[in-house]
């Protein structure tokens, strides 16, 4: 099933959680919406399930109008970010009740009910707790309950509004990659909601980033990681160094304003604007060529595979932050305090609204 | 997330047993002191008093028609009362906790009136509304409707005394619970009667049962208001504190605390229902943080 979202504005009294948002899903993908916290995704993901109205806009899934249609008619899959597990029911209750609320006509016998139930708990490995009640669950083991609460009734949609971000990392981890394997199992359009971009890069087909209620971006993963559509992209996916920067005559120019450039500055000769330039992005040598910048090195740190240093460099007026690889950290035989040459060239600048 | 930091802070120390151990003598004696004089020895000297001519006595007094009257109407008005709050409460609570709209500070407000006026007020409140000489009253009396005077009025005055037990008891614990299980229920295809039977009473069932306890325990034993609406009518519109009282009034203090030690009975039954409730109402908060 398809979903198309069209021009959805929210507003909450004195604020705009949604600014005329309009994104299509093409069935059977799975994307990810991606923003920072409180940029409006949970309140989208409400109003494609009907749990909340949008002021303007509608919601149409596979052709048909649903705007108006009640939660409870939408067939929509959710799974909330903090379980919502039925507290008094059992693992298996929990998992049965889409079935066993249907209206007598619909509803499965007993015995399809029970299997449906217990094919989905094996399907999210947790058959073993059929009997189990969710406060006897770990975290991880209630959201895979959850998601096969939501997948019983067949839902048109699946959406999952943060699902494991109250887990802990390596668990996350684990979840993530497992519920990418199912997506490509069982194929449900699903929008997937995080604010971690980690998550959304491993875990989508494709990415929407999100800010303030408004669409900045969207792409695969590699598109919006490699090719950031803006400042905001940027700065949200993964880390980056942020400079000031410059055009100069059709030239990029990083560093502080040098004295004879402030006058240009000031007939608008020059744009100024930001640059960002991602670590891994950065070289570094102990021979000049070209526009390096020379610096020294402040700091030398071990994080996982790679090597972080930081770099102080005349014109900067924040350290650099580049990643080297273990190998050429080894090759180069870099040391505390000694002097570099850093190469920004992968560097791009940001000058008002447009890129160069 | 903030509760676990502030939990690890720092580690925990039991004051009491740094304490002087003269300071924690005395404070327990105090204690204890307090409840021999205020509980202990009123509740011994209620059934002393009963018993104090005899089982023979007690019995006659508690068997008596006029007061098995009594008993009959305070179950009675209970029974129709209670569960009207429950329903009362039920509903108000959901609307209070899981909506938000215009004027609910003040409906919050509102629901502690019962608390605040004075008994005896409420009864004159209900007087002056219903009683024979208002315009609606003699109506109704036209009709053959008595409510003043009579069991009816009785009922409305028990209704408004105990409706703030239910709600007062439920908004807090449903206020907790959110109402993300509902949106879950909503989401997979559960509606209205379903929903609430399914998910909301089942969260709530402890804290409805334990309102419930609070609410029979205060129909019971609800003197002013009653007082002014029933009329002292022996045989008719008399409850078991308004009987306790007019014998005590006639001196005959022995039949007087025989039915006060049903109260006393009544009381303590309560005490321990509501002390079974509070055990497993704790396991109904959530949990999740
Ligand atoms: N029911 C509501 N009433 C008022 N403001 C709300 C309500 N729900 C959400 N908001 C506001 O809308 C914004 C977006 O919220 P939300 O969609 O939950 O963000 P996210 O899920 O991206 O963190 C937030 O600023 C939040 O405070
Ligand atoms: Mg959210």
């Amino acid at each position: 099933m398809s979903i198309e979202i069209q021009n959805i504005t929210k507003r909450f009294p004195g604020y705009t959680a949604l600014d005329n948002i309009s994104l299509k899903v093409a069935t059977g993908e799975l994307i990810a919406l991606l923003g920072p916290s409180g940029c409006g995704k949970t309140t989208l993901l409400r109003i494609i399930a009907g749990l909340e109205t949008a002021d303007v806009g509608s919601i149409i899934l596979e052709n048909r109008d649903t705007t108006n249609l009640p939660a409870r008619s939408k067939n929509v899959g959710f799974v909330f970010q903090h379980y919502a597990l039925f507290r008094r029911l059992n693992v298996f209750d929990n998992v049965a009740f889409g079935l066993t609320v249907k209206p007598a006509s619909e509803r499965p016998s007993k015995q399809d009910i029970r299997d449906r139930v217990m094919h989905l708990l094996k399907l999210v490995q947790m058959d073993w707790a059929a009997k189990r009640y969710p406060s006897q669950l770990s975290g991880g083991q209630r959201q895979r309950v959850a998601l096969a609460r939501a997948l019983a009734v067949n839902p048109k949609v699946l959406l999952l509004d943060e699902p494991f971000s109250a887990l802990d990392a390596k668990v996350r981890q684990e979840l993530r990659r497992w519920l990418r394997k199912l997506h490509d199992d069982i194929h449900v359009t699903s929008i997937f909601v995080t604010h971690d971009q980690e998550e959304a890069l491993e875990l989508a087909d494709r990415i929407v980033v999100i800010n303030k209620g408004k669409i900045e971006q969207e792409g695969t993963p590699q598109e919006v990681y490699d090719h950031p559509a803006n400042s905001f992209v940027y700065n949200f996916l993964g880390n980056v160094n942020v400079f000031h920067g410059r055009v100069r005559n059709g030239k990029v120019v990083l560093g502080q304003p040098l004295p004879d450039e402030r006058r240009e500055l000031n007939g608008h000769e020059v744009k100024t604007g930001q640059a960002f330039i991602r670590p891994h992005d950065i070289g570094i040598s102990k021979i000049r060529n070209g526009n390096d910048h020379p610096g020294v090195i402040r700091d030398i740190r071990l994080t996982g595979s790679q090597i972080t240093l930081e770099l102080e460099s005349a014109g900067f007026d924040t350290p650099i932050e580049a990643e080297i690889s273990r190998e050429t950290w080894r090759n180069l035989e870099l040391s505390k305090g000694e002097e570099v040459y850093i190469t920004l060239d992968k560097a791009r600048v940001f000058t008002g609204d447009f890129e160069i | 997330m903030q509760q676990r930091q502030n939990h690890t802070a720092s580690p925990s120390r039991t004051p009491a047993k740094n304490d002087p151990l003269a300071v924690q003598a005395v404070l327990i004696g105090l204690t204890l002191l307090f409840f021999a004089g205020f509980i202990f020895m009123p509740l011994a000297l209620v059934f002393s008093q009963a018993l104090s001519k005899g089982w023979q006595l007690y019995i006659d007094a508690i068997r008596e028609p006029v007061a098995l009257e009594a008993v009959k109407l305070t179950l009675l008005t209970a029974s129709i009362v209670v569960p009207i709050n429950a329903v009362f409460g039920v509903t108000a609570a959901w609307a209070i906790s899981k909506f938000s709209f215009k004027g609910k500070t003040l409906l919050v407000s509102l629901l502690d009136l019962p608390f605040a006026v004075s008994p005896v007020i409420a009864g004159l409140i209900f007087v002056l509304l219903l009683g024979s000489r208002t315009p609606f009253g003699s109506w109704l009396g036209d009709h053959g409707i008595k409510i003043i005077f009579a069991t009816p009025g009785i009922v409305i005055a028990t209704l408004f005394i105990t409706f703030p037990f239910v709600a007062r008891e439920l908004i807090p614990l449903m206020e907790s619970q959110g109402r993300e299980e509902e949106e879950a229920a909503i989401t997979l295809g559960a509606g209205g009667w379903r929903l609430f039977r399914m998910i909301t009473l089942p969260n709530i069932g402890w804290g409805l049962m334990y309102g419930m306890v609070l609410c029979t325990a205060r129909s019971i034993g609800e003197f002013g208001a009653v007082s002014v609406v029933s009329g002292h009518i022996r045989g008719m519109t008399n409850t078991i504190p308004l009987h306790v009282e007019i014998l005590y009034s006639e001196y005959n203090y022995t039949a007087s605390f025989a039915v006060a030690s049903i109260l006393v009975f009544l009381a303590l039954v309560t005490i321990g229902v509501k002390t079974a409730l509070e055990q497993r109402l704790e396991g109904s908060h959530n949990t999740r943080h």
